[in-house]
């Protein structure tokens, strides 16, 4: 089965259905929903499929297509996943049906058609192997992105769009100089394949690729030197990752765009969206820049804890349930940036620090699977109560909601103890894994992001504290219990959160070979 | 067959001279004829080209046998790119004038004039020739500027009138130093090419004939009669002035200083390659301030332009092959912005300030408009998946190989591109909800878009998206081009 071209099949299939909502007669609204929902059920369905023909014994990328494209600047279609891909098609698969199902309706057929065209430009990110092929995949999500949040958000909806859009730009057009330099370098090696990322990441673990760098942009040579360069290459690619992550301080853009977004299209930002960044950290940035992760090391891992300590501690001071999630996320993230900055560590024998490396990099994709899940359902938790309070979403606007709604509290509590990580369900396994890998690795590291841990439960509990315990409100009187309908729609994630929290060997079943072979080749 | 487009164009022009004054439809008609032979023509010419290096000749009469001036028309990879350009541009620029309601006959005539010269400038390959098609394109600029134009017509067409001259005056005199340095009694570019001047010679003739055609171009800091001239324009000659018009200019830098003295190029690519980071830096930012529509795009030609001599000046293969898809793709690009503003909303509301337009709803009154602004909007930006994207991306190697300082300021007028062209997206077609109070919107009665518009704006898009994902169609030209023996000089100081 794996030779069938699967993974276009996802790509495109959504971009496709999304023309076809434009084509359909709009005066049947009902329709446009239809239409997507069946789209992405069809796209999910294609994913199991994928994930059950996936051998997890191989380490090789698989589902692999390969044509020319641009053959006189060495650009291919180049698609393929690993373990790591599967489990981000797997996410963006089971996102986008959720983020539909949680939308109220009525919305027309400009907002489910962006929503498919979103999740063409992500399952194309998890999947393109080649730079200018992912890079247009990468950028493309920003589009409809961009219009969702503008057309369909809340007040500040405008402003938020476009700072969204510029910062994610101000990253990208940063790596996009980065790889046309490297290009430059590959293409002086005589390498096939100048913009591959495998390719790239070859070249990158036999040092020739720096030295090939500063022959290429010898007129950086009076500045610095052919270590300098590198930094500086790697720098600009960081940004872009850092801002899409997002990590501290290239943050600012996100509170803001969260809070503004409708909050079913949050759900595909936060739980989808920001995982190319993460994803691109691992996929990308980690296997091309060792060398220089490990001479930056220590501020590369002090800008994660930042993410950790900050992003929590800041989520404590928020009123708005949406903003504080939003605060939240980038804690959650921080954590998979901890991770993948730590496993550059040499300090132990190389197969002590491939166990832990291992270990560090399950975590941090679990991480970013777990993340996905368990912040869309609760920004979903959130959209049902807009929809119940007709906007309200302040902390202090609500309080005692467990006594007329005990199934709604029960089910997002589930998520809220998901998300603060509670053993027995998904959160624990992946933050216990990073902390298991980090602290072989970096102990320091380690040590400092635990505060993270706790201002991450405080700020949790603290929610439900005020909204679901305490005095019940009077405005709140008659607010309606979760239907039956709802709870079929959240069923699925939080049977999720049990599933991976019982039997994390699922997940990490399908990533150990590739996150070990990735593990392995960051050795010197 | 090619040579038929300069033909077609000045034939068109004289029946359209002989048509009866009070029947503007007929001469539309005539008009959109004429564009279309020139359309067909320039596709069964590039369906007959073979893309294997070498330049092929299409005639070579004497014309002025004391001085060795040959009527020579050729053609090559490069200038068969611009003639496809030019064919479309011609085309959809008559569908986009179709309500020219005054002198119709005229304006069509000198349309096709224009049109003509800039065919002739791309398939010339002697110097004298080059310069008088050169020079015949300028008058009919003048006169549709002057003639049909509106914000300070008379100020833009003389400007611009007056740059164009200054700039000729300086190719001419660098050709006839060319001409007379060589001693081989031969304006024949190949014959020229394979003359080695001096470096002494190369280092003041380059500049001088590079400048002269740069002005055209665009190039900061003589780009002023650029965001003039293409505001006082109509809809039609805004799209040939910036589509194909900028290109004669660096197309010519490329055809002309850069061929004959590659030694020059090599001295002087530092310093011009500053003024065309400074023109991608400065027509952004300048783009960024503007409150009227036109202007926006006006400076967003010169930023895009200044990619062109970026890309030229790398001193690198990719770097030129980008260049001359850029020049492609920023004429179609442009020629689509011009003509939604200045057709599609301008003939509509008559007012493109942007403050004004942001009250007037037009994303609901004019969808069509808005969708296709937004498009060509994110074209603009470089979006991948259209033509502005491959081109940059070859012209942003090339300037990593050549100046490595210069990539990077690159890439900072790129996010400004972003964010100019996302800030008229927002006052034109999609205004910040918080701004504008319900009481203020001033929803105006429109006439709906046209076929013509349609069809026009449908070709257009088709040409950035097909070029954005297959750029082989363009570069299976351009690549080869390089090959042919008029480069080998220039070839030696480039890398890769």
């Amino acid at each position: 089965m794996s030779n069938l071209p699967f993974l276009t099949f996802i790509t495109f299939f959504p971009l496709l259905s999304a023309v076809f909502i434009l084509l359909l007669n709009s005066r049947m609204s009902g329709m446009n929903r239809m239409a997507a929902m069946g789209s992405s059920f069809i796209t999910l369905l294609a994913t199991v499929v994928v994930w059950l023909n996936f051998d997890p014994q191989s380490a090789a990328m698989q589902f692999v297509q390969r044509w020319d494209w641009i053959p006189s600047i060495g650009v291919e279609y180049h698609v393929g996943i690993d373990g790591l891909g599967l489990v981000m098609i797997m996410l963006a698969a089971l996102l986008v049906p959720f983020a539909l199902f949680i939308s109220p309706g009525g919305e027309g057929k400009g907002y489910y058609s962006l929503i498919l065209f979103l999740q063409t430009g992500l399952m194309g990110t998890f999947t393109a192997l080649n730079f200018i092929h992912w890079f247009v995949f990468w950028e493309i999500a920003l589009i409809p992105a961009f219009f969702l949040i503008k057309n369909w958000g809340g007040r500040g909806a405008d402003r938020a769009a476009i700072q969204f859009f510029v910062y994610t730009m101000v990253g990208s057009i940063a790596l996009l100089l980065a790889f046309l330099a490297l290009f430059l370098a590959a293409g002086r090696l005589e390498s096939a394949h100048p913009f591959g990322f495998l390719e790239l990441a070859d070249l990158a673990r036999s040092g020739e690729l720096s030295s090939a760098l500063s022959v290429s942009l010898s007129s950086f040579d009076a500045f610095t030197t052919e270590r300098g360069l590198m930094l500086f290459i790697f720098l600009l690619a960081f940004l872009g990752f850092a801002v899409k992550l997002p990590i501290w301080p290239f943050h600012t853009w996100l509170p803001q765009t969260y809070a503004e977004a409708p909050t079913p299209v949050t759900m595909l930002l936060t739980g989808a969206m920001s995982k190319m960044g993460a994803y691109g950290l691992i996929r990308i940035l980690l296997p091309i820049f060792p060398k220089e992760i490990q001479a930056l090391q220590t501020p590369l891992l002090a800008l994660a804890l930042a993410s950790i300590v900050f992003g929590a501690a800041a989520a404590l001071m928020q009123k708005d349930l949406k903003r504080m999630l939003a605060y939240s996320s980038i804690n959650h993230l921080g954590y998979v940036a901890l991770a993948v900055f730590a496993t550059v560590a040499f300090t132990f024998d190389e197969s002590t620090a491939v166990t832990e490396r291992t270990a560090a990099l399950n975590g941090a994709a679990l991480q970013m699977f777990n993340h996905g899940i368990t912040a869309a359902a609760l920004f979903g938790f959130v959209a049902l109560i807009e929809k119940r309070s007709g906007g309200a979403r302040g902390m202090d606007d609500f309080g005692g909601l467990r006594k007329v709604a005990p199934v709604f509290c029960g089910l997002m509590g589930i998520s809220i103890f998901a998300s603060l990580g509670l053993p027995g369900l998904n959160g624990f396994v992946g933050e216990f894994l990073i902390f298991k890998g980090v602290f072989g690795l970096m102990p320091w590291a380690a040590v400092f992001a635990t505060p993270g841990l706790l201002f991450t439960a405080w700020f949790l509990l603290n929610m439900i504290q005020k909204v679901f315990n305490g005095p019940l409100i009077e405005r709140w009187k008659e607010f309606p219990d979760l239907t039956a309908k709802e709870i079929l729609v959240v069923a699925p994630a939080t049977a999720l959160m049990f599933v991976i929290g019982i039997w994390p060997q699922s997940v990490v079943g399908v990533l150990n070979e590739s996150m070990k072979a990735l593990a392995s080749g960051l050795g010197n | 067959m090619l040579t038929w487009t300069i033909y077609i164009s000045f034939l068109g022009m004289a029946l359209l001279m002989c048509l009866p004054k009070e029947r503007p439809q007929l001469a539309r008609r005539v008009a959109l004829l004429t564009a279309s032979l020139g359309l067909v023509v320039a596709l069964i010419g590039a369906s007959a080209f073979k893309p294997d290096g070498g330049i092929q000749t299409l005639v070579d009469y004497s014309w002025i046998p004391t001085l060795g001036i040959q009527y020579n028309l050729s053609v090559d990879g490069i200038s068969l790119s611009m003639v496809m350009l030019t064919a479309i541009i011609a085309f959809v620029g008559v569908l986009f004038s179709w309500n020219i309601e005054t002198r119709t006959k005229e304006f069509f005539a000198y349309y096709f004039a224009l049109i003509g010269g800039c065919y002739g400038v791309f398939l010339s390959f002697d110097l004298f020739l080059l310069f008088v098609f050169y020079e015949i394109a300028i008058v009919p600029k003048y006169f549709l500027i002057a003639s049909w134009g509106s914000t300070n017509r008379e100020y833009g067409a003389m400007k611009l009138a007056i740059y164009s001259f200054a700039g000729s005056a300086l190719v001419l005199l660098g050709i006839i130093a060319a001409y007379v340095a060589s001693g081989a009694n031969s304006f024949s570019l190949v014959e020229l090419a394979q003359h080695s001047f001096s470096e002494g010679q190369q280092a003041w003739m380059f500049p001088l004939v590079f400048v002269g055609f740069g002005v055209l171009a665009g190039m900061w800091p003589f780009h002023t009669w650029a965001p003039t001239g293409h505001v006082a324009a109509p809809t039609a000659a805004s799209m040939l002035l910036a589509g194909v018009v900028m290109k004669l200019g660096a197309y010519s830098c490329l055809r002309v200083a850069m061929t004959l003295f590659p030694l020059g190029l090599q001295m002087w690519s530092p310093y011009l390659g500053a003024l065309a980071v400074t023109g991608i830096v400065y027509g952004a930012l300048v783009a960024l301030t503007q409150k009227d529509f036109k202007f926006v795009i006006g400076y967003s030609s010169v930023s895009h332009m200044g990619f062109v001599l970026l890309g030229l000046l790398s001193l690198s293969q990719i770097g030129l092959n980008g260049a001359v898809l850029q020049m492609f793709s920023h004429g179609i690009i442009a020629g689509l912005l011009f003509a939604v503003v200045g057709r599609m909303i301008y003939d509509r509301t008559h007012t493109r300030v942007l403050n004004d337009l942001q009250l007037m709803q037009l994303r609901k009154t004019l969808p069509f408009a808005a969708i296709v602004f937004v498009i060509a909007g994110f074209a603009s930006m470089g979006m991948p998946g259209f033509s502005g994207f491959v081109a940059e991306i070859q012209i942003l190697i090339g300037a990593w190989h050549g100046f490595s300082a210069y990539a990077i300021l690159a890439g900072i007028g790129v996010v400004i591109g972003v964010a100019y062209t996302l800030r008229v997206v927002q006052k034109a077609f999609y205004p910040d909800k918080t701004e504008i109070s319900r009481a203020e919107l001033k929803p105006m009665e429109l006439e709906p878009i046209t076929i013509q518009e349609k069809v026009g704006a449908v070709i257009l898009l088709a040409c950035t998206v097909v070029i954005g994902l297959f750029p082989g169609v363009l570069l299976d030209w351009i690549i080869p081009a390089f090959e042919s023996p008029l480069f080998d000089e220039l070839r030696k100081g480039v890398g890769q």
